[in-house]
């Protein structure tokens, strides 16, 4: 009961805080690039982006923040047992990112919102892109210590304290796992950013509003989704081979195939029986799933019944199977909507072609609903990406059921669920409604310019404040 | 390293992130708690807010990096303590987020009725936190009931002992002073004045209370080289009082900060060679030794911490440097919230 729960919490808070970590990721850094053009050029139609997108950045931004407080203290006070298994390897990133990538992002965002008109244009620059470079940082470090749980390389268990042990850091940072994943999110969040402006700017662009603006804004977020939706597909591939090799479950489980095949069809569409077990009907293109795998068209790949009997020959009798409607069908809606926005891009790109503005209503709503393409993707990305993992929380090593705090029982897990859920759907409410209404008012005018230099004890508010 | 085993260069460096988180955010603590009583109008609560508006999230950090730094020398602390103070954790997580949304949020909408709600949540969710860590490090003190698997075994309410409510009264009322008296020392003319005063009152009730606190925790738990940090806190506490009535802010600051560097420094003193004793089974009690990490692991964590430590507070003096200065109500400008309600016309 307390370990179901906990893991309900573990997705909930932790999908949530993914619902802004790739905007802030994604948007810091093309935020730093509108500066610069802005610096390079000074031309003021970058400024008036920067203030804009910096706006709504900032408004996703302080979301992000407030939940990652969260995710941390949630492993002590939740999973206290799997804290104290994996604490000599997976503290360590966790400290780092703090120490090398939060003060980074919190200090220099602090510089850089209240820093307007009292640092230097170069200096004040350079703050929000050692924000972003923070935000990057601190993504490596969080997912070098979540692909040790997918991958635990680098560590022993070892058997008189029964605990996980650090053995070699550099192949905990170089996981190949963490390289693939680490890939796969920035382009992810570069893909989230993208989409986030696109929609914005189409709709600005269909009402002719600041037309030079939205129409700089809209050729950047479309290089952006294209450019990011070429890496998300290369490094999807990437890590799906590597899943294939390190956890042929979860593979076997994205394709709910449940006995070895060569070559391996792809379905598109399944409709099977109730336990998942059993296959109905279901649309399939040959070959895809091999090909997808391992690389080769009729290379193998492993069903289920068969590394579900590798691994009772390993760890002993047990079920070794993650939920299979849940694996195959996020699989398939990440991929599918993931998709679906680089089509909205294509067709943007289409639409835009030789100084045209795009104004046709089927495109401003479909920008508009793009938005939120590839927050599904992402979300339920994760969630195939934690549950095909299962039962196992690091694997092949510590089973999630064995993770779970002895102490805390389930009246405390409910009231802090209960608590979460109600504080975060109010807060959600509140900054949804905050990004639609500054994202309709569109940029602010630029300020006039000081006139003949004010005397230095003329009163002269500060150019930014709460 | 430096003869000194990597255990306890770990548990000096934890220390270091409290101390160094009390001393930061507890004055964007008590300045967020005192909101309302300092904000007589607009302008002024404008004011009060800035005056940490850039800071408040970089001193947020060292409570995660100590979070982290807990995680990753001491697991078993870690575990221990975030699960067996789960409740009171859980409100603490509730009130950072509160008021880290609020500061962001509440001059997004140009409304009143907006604005006050945003207020008393940084009013509350300030104030809050403020107690609840005192709450927890005099727990961590005296010892909590731990069984020889290290698993909490009381309740919320067990947290509740009069020495830990002592405690949590002395961080709310130091970070309060500590507040005021940065109030004081970053705004001018009539806020500035009116921090004095409250700083003075708010102190007045302070000096007892954190003495009271010291000297109880002295004799029940602390060390014969923990007198002169007792001496030391209780002494600033009181210099800090004095100045402060004189206009001597950046002193009394000065003298507030070493309060809340030397209280830490007591609690933590006491502690050692304990991370978290056990009140009900000795087998039960976390010390440095047993709550540790393998060297290795220690070793590396040593290097990167010895490496971006320094310019970590580098750059975090460098932001305090650039907005040393004092915010006068001509600093504020206008107000660039939306309009209250959506526009009735649509296109």
């Amino acid at each position: 009961m307390a370990l179901d729960l906990a893991r309900w919490q573990f997705g909930v808070i932790t999908v949530y805080h993914f619902l802004f970590v790739p905007l802030t990721i994604g948007l810091s850094l093309l935020v730093a690039m509108m500066q610069t053009a802005w610096v390079r050029t000074g031309d003021e139609r970058w400024l008036r982006m920067t203030k804009f997108w910096g706006k709504l950045f900032l408004i996703n931004f302080a979301m992000g923040v407030v939940t990652g407080i969260v995710q941390e203290f949630q492993f002590g006070m939740n999973w206290s047992d799997y804290s104290r298994f994996v604490g000599d390897i997976f503290g360590a990133p966790l400290a780092i990112e703090g120490l090398l990538a939060f003060f980074l992002e919190s200090t220099f965002l602090g510089l850089w919102i209240f820093g307007w008109g009292r640092l230097s244009p170069r200096v004040h620059l350079a703050t929000i892109w050692l924000a972003a470079i923070g935000t990057v940082l601190s993504a490596y470090f969080i997912l070098a210590a979540n692909s040790w749980m997918q991958h635990p390389v680098g560590s022993v268990v070892n058997p008189v304290t029964g605990r996980a042990e650090l053995t070699d850091f550099g192949a905990v940072l170089t996981n190949s796992t963490a390289v693939g994943a680490f890939t796969h999110t920035i382009t992810a969040a570069f893909l989230s950013a993208g989409m986030f402006m696109l929609g914005i700017s189409a709709w600005h662009l269909a009402r002719k509003n600041e037309t030079r603006v939205f129409r700089s804004s809209l050729r950047m977020a479309l290089v952006t989704v294209l450019v990011a939706g070429v890496g998300v597909v290369v490094t999807g591939d990437l890590q799906a081979k590597l899943m294939t090799e390190q956890q042929p479950m979860k593979m076997a489980a994205a394709e709910a195939l449940w006995t070895t095949s060569s070559p391996a069809s792809f379905s598109l569409f399944t409709i099977g029986s109730l336990d998942g077990s059993q296959e109905v009907w279901s649309v399939r293109v040959p070959k895809v799933l091999s090909f997808m795998a391992t690389g080769d068209p009729e290379g193998t790949v492993e069903g289920i019944n068969d590394v579900q009997r590798d691994s009772e020959a390993r760890f002993g009798p047990g079920d070794y199977t993650p939920n299979v409607p849940i694996a195959y069908w996020t699989f398939r809606v990440m991929v599918g909507f993931g998709a679906l926005a680089l089509l909205v891009a294509l067709a943007g790109a289409w639409l835009q072609r030789g100084g045209r503005v795009p104004a046709s209503r089927w495109f401003t709503y479909a920008a508009l609903a793009g938005i939120g393409f590839p927050v599904v993707a992402n979300s339920v990305g994760w969630i195939f990406t934690e549950m095909g993992r299962q039962p196992w929380v690091v694997y092949g090593t510590l089973r999630t059921a064995d993770g779970v705090s002895p102490s805390v029982g389930p009246a405390s897990v409910a009231t802090s669920m209960i608590v979460f859920t109600l504080l975060y759907g109010v807060l959600a409410v509140v900054e949804v409604t905050l990004l639609v209404r500054y994202a309709r008012k569109g940029p602010d005018p630029l300020p006039p310019p000081d006139e003949a230099a004010p005397s230095e004890d003329a009163p002269r508010p500060l150019a930014v404040a709460y | 390293m430096f003869g000194l085993a990597l255990t306890d260069i770990w548990f000096l460096l934890i220390a270091l992130l409290w101390t160094g988180y009390f001393v930061l955010e507890g004055f964007d603590f008590g300045v967020g708690a005192l909101l309302g009583v300092l904000g007589r109008d607009e302008t002024d609560r404008r004011r009060v807010v800035n005056t940490i508006g850039p800071l408040w999230d970089g001193n947020e950090v060292w409570l995660i990096v100590a979070g982290g730094a807990t995680f990753a020398a001491f697991p078993e602390w870690y575990a221990s303590l975030f699960s067996g103070f789960y409740l009171a954790l859980l409100i603490v997580l509730v009130a950072l987020i509160g008021r880290g949304v609020a500061f962001e949020y509440r001059g997004k909408v140009d409304d009143d009725r907006w604005r006050r709600r945003w207020d008393a949540v940084i009013i509350g969710c300030s104030a809050v936190p403020a107690l609840l860590w005192g709450v927890a490090f005099a727990n961590i003190v005296a010892g909590v009931p731990l069984d020889a698997d290290h698993e909490y075994t009381g309740t919320f309410v067990t947290l509740l002992t009069p020495y830990a409510l002592l405690g949590g009264l002395t961080t709310l009322l130091v970070f309060l002073v500590h507040g005021a008296v940065f109030v004081s020392l970053k705004t001018d003319g009539d806020l500035r004045l009116r921090a004095h005063r409250l700083a003075l009152r708010l102190g007045l009730v302070a000096v007892p209370v954190a003495g009271g606190f010291l000297v109880w925790t002295q004799l029940a738990h602390g060390k014969g080289w923990t007198l002169v940090s007792v001496a030391l806190a209780a002494g600033a506490l009181v210099g800090a009082v004095l100045l402060v009535g004189r206009g001597r802010e950046g002193w009394a600051f000065t003298l507030t900060a070493v309060t809340i560097v030397a209280t830490t420094v007591t609690l933590f003193g006491s502690l050692y060679p304990d991370v978290l004793p056990s009140s009900t089974d000795p087998a039960g009690t976390l010390t440095t030794t047993n709550a540790a990490s393998t060297p290795y692991t220690l070793g590396i964590m040593t290097w990167v911490a010895l490496a971006v430590t320094p310019i970590v507070l580098a750059y975090q003096a460098w932001s305090y440097w650039v907005f040393r200065r004092r915010l006068t109500r001509d600093d504020i400008p206008a107000a660039t919230g939306l309009p209250p309600r959506e526009p009735v016309v649509r296109q």
